[in-house]
């Protein structure tokens, strides 16, 4: 974990509440996909936990929704002005399980660590297929950034305004031939993933935080494997090990 | 040149500043981010006799300036803390520490106390007698003079390590409770815990913490600790751990001042995770600029005239 300021170089809407921030500073403990970043706001006590969306050498891209009052104020931040924040947090996704197929599947806000993880398993040349799941049209984003990159790429929308109408999991009961699954999404989703999965995989959680980084206790889960802090041994946890 | 350094019941510490039990966990998170052996001492995460998972989630709420915890004293109970976590803390921490022990009955602190007394790191037993967060024991304990008074003797009894009181301030007058604690054979009192507090969600309107209500603390409650401190220094002669909401070098003298030895930096750390060592680090300047020499010289000076 690290403790730098960051200036902030963009920060855009890119669909209904979600915004785009790109951001300059030290990023080099930021190891892996999956892992998060805690902001600190003026006039908020808490930070606020943010997935890793992309990392490239100092450039930070983190893509968050405005759901409450902080990211509301993060939204209104303009280029140039600084953000203190904590990098390195969680444990991420790890690589090696993926086998030569790996299937993606991000819900909403769960899209965004699923882009530097698609990233880093095209570098080591796997075929990667993507599904992104959200309620309608104008909540998508992204979705050809991970064309881009060569992913096999659906999208499933609630309300069937763009690509297969219903949940993710609908989109999955289609597709066989994947090696390994990585998922991040709201919880109901992952409960879907977690039950249509014919092979492993890593599932991302998400919990309200005190700290982010260990220390408080606040974001405990229970897990086959023993207890387990979100923010530390997580947010990432092997589907064999989770309890519903 | 400057003095930081306090003594606590004969433990010297070389400045005032100690962690709060349960925002610095067993000390070695932390180890990774500074060297914590700068630290006058820390509170370890409050144990159990036997192991806890704590509450459900969600456990933490935010508030201005401050935050809700309702965590339920998750712990590997005591026998691991020994035989696991304390041996980890000894390569990274040559200091003494407070270990800070909470129960649901007396027997369960007895017992706890039995087994800490034995380690040559702990410097200190802080009883918890306050924690909001769980049901039938915690706060009820420290809500009545003759329950802490009670606790306190029988800990007293099994163990010859000082042994401080962490009183809670949900009670309608410390005072007495303070008092008890002082004439049943405390070393010193630990104030103060958490106030009760909670927060609703709008969009779901229920409150946000699955055990509805919490602890709350953060800079928010100082001055109320503040003056908790100042009250219960008028009342007794055992010196007083003060805690609550502390967040500055400033912080720290105004605690002193109203009449703490040490002071406990607690709900800051998990949201500035340097923010003991920053503390530390400025003192001698915030002393400086306040004419104080001999930090130990200020303890409970706003009472004098």
């Amino acid at each position: 974990m690290k403790q730098s300021v960051f200036r902030i170089i963009t920060n855009e809407k890119i669909a209904k509440d979600v915004f785009k921030m790109t951001l300059k500073g030290d990023c080099s403990d930021i190891t892996k996909s999956g892992q998060f970043v805690n902001i600190k706001l003026e006039g908020f006590y808490l930070r606020r936990p943010i997935s890793v969306c992309e990392v490239e050498g100092d450039i930070l891209t983190l893509i968050y929704k405005v759901v409450g009052k902080g990211t509301e104020a993060m939204s209104k931040m303009c280029a140039c002005e600084e953000l203190d924040i904590l990098t390195g947090l969680g444990n991420g996704y790890s690589l090696e399980e993926s086998g030569e197929r790996p299937l993606l599947i991000g819900g909403g806000v769960g899209v965004p660590p699923m882009y530097e993880l698609a990233k880093r398993l095209k570098k080591e040349g796997r075929s990667v297929s993507v599904i992104l799941g959200f309620n309608k049209a104008e909540e998508i984003f992204y979705e050809d950034e991970f064309k881009a990159l060569g992913c096999d790429t659906f999208v499933a929308t609630v309300d069937g305004s763009v690509g297969a109408k219903g949940f993710v999991t609908d989109v999955m009961k289609n597709l066989d031939d994947y090696t390994y699954v990585y998922t991040c999404g709201p919880e109901p989703m992952l409960k879907a993933v977690w039950g249509e999965a014919k092979t492993s995989g890593q599932f991302s959680f998400e919990e309200r935080m005190g700290c982010g980084f260990g220390a408080c206790m606040g974001c405990s889960c229970k897990t086959k494997y023993g207890n387990k802090r979100i923010c530390r041994e997580g947010p990432v946890l092997v589907k064999e090990e989770i309890i519903w | 040149m400057v003095n930081t350094k306090v003594n606590l019941s004969g433990m010297e510490m070389d400045n005032p500043i100690v962690p709060a039990s349960g925002t610095f966990g067993y000390g070695y998170e932390f180890a990774d981010l500074y060297d914590i052996n700068i630290l006058g001492s820390f509170s370890f995460k409050g144990t159990t006799l036997e192991p806890r998972f704590g509450n459900p989630t969600p456990r933490i709420a935010e508030t201005p300036m401050g935050m809700i915890n309702a965590v339920g004293l998750q712990n590997p109970g005591v026998d691991k803390v020994i035989s696991e976590e304390l041996p980890k803390l000894r390569k990274v921490f040559r200091k003494k520490v407070i270990a800070n022990i909470s129960g649901f009955c007396v027997e369960e602190y007895v017992e706890c106390c039995k087994k800490i007394d034995k380690e040559e790191q702990v410097g200190i037993i802080e009883i918890n007698i306050s924690c909001p967060n769980v049901h039938g024991g915690g706060m009820a304990l420290g809500t009545s003079p003759e329950m802490a008074a009670e606790i306190t003797r029988a800990v007293k009894a099994v163990t010859s390590k000082p042994v401080y009181i962490k009183l809670t301030p949900n009670v309608t007058s410390i005072v007495p409770i303070a008092k008890a604690c002082e004439e049943a054979g405390a070393d010193g009192i630990s104030l103060c815990n958490t106030f009760l507090g909670m927060r609703i969600d709008l969009k779901t309107r229920k409150p946000i913490i699955a055990n509805k209500m919490g602890g709350f603390s953060g800079p928010a409650i100082f001055p109320q600790a503040l003056r908790l401190v100042y009250q219960v220094y008028e009342a007794v002669s055992i010196p007083i751990m003060g805690i609550g909401g502390v967040a500055t070098a400033e912080d720290v003298i105004e605690m002193m001042l109203a009449g703490a030895t040490a002071v406990q930096v607690g709900a800051q750390n998990l949201v500035d995770p340097y923010v003991c060592r920053d503390i530390i680090e400025d003192l001698p300047r915030v002393m400086e600029k306040y004419g104080i020499t001999n930090l130990s010289d200020i303890i409970g000076g706003a009472h004098n005239g």
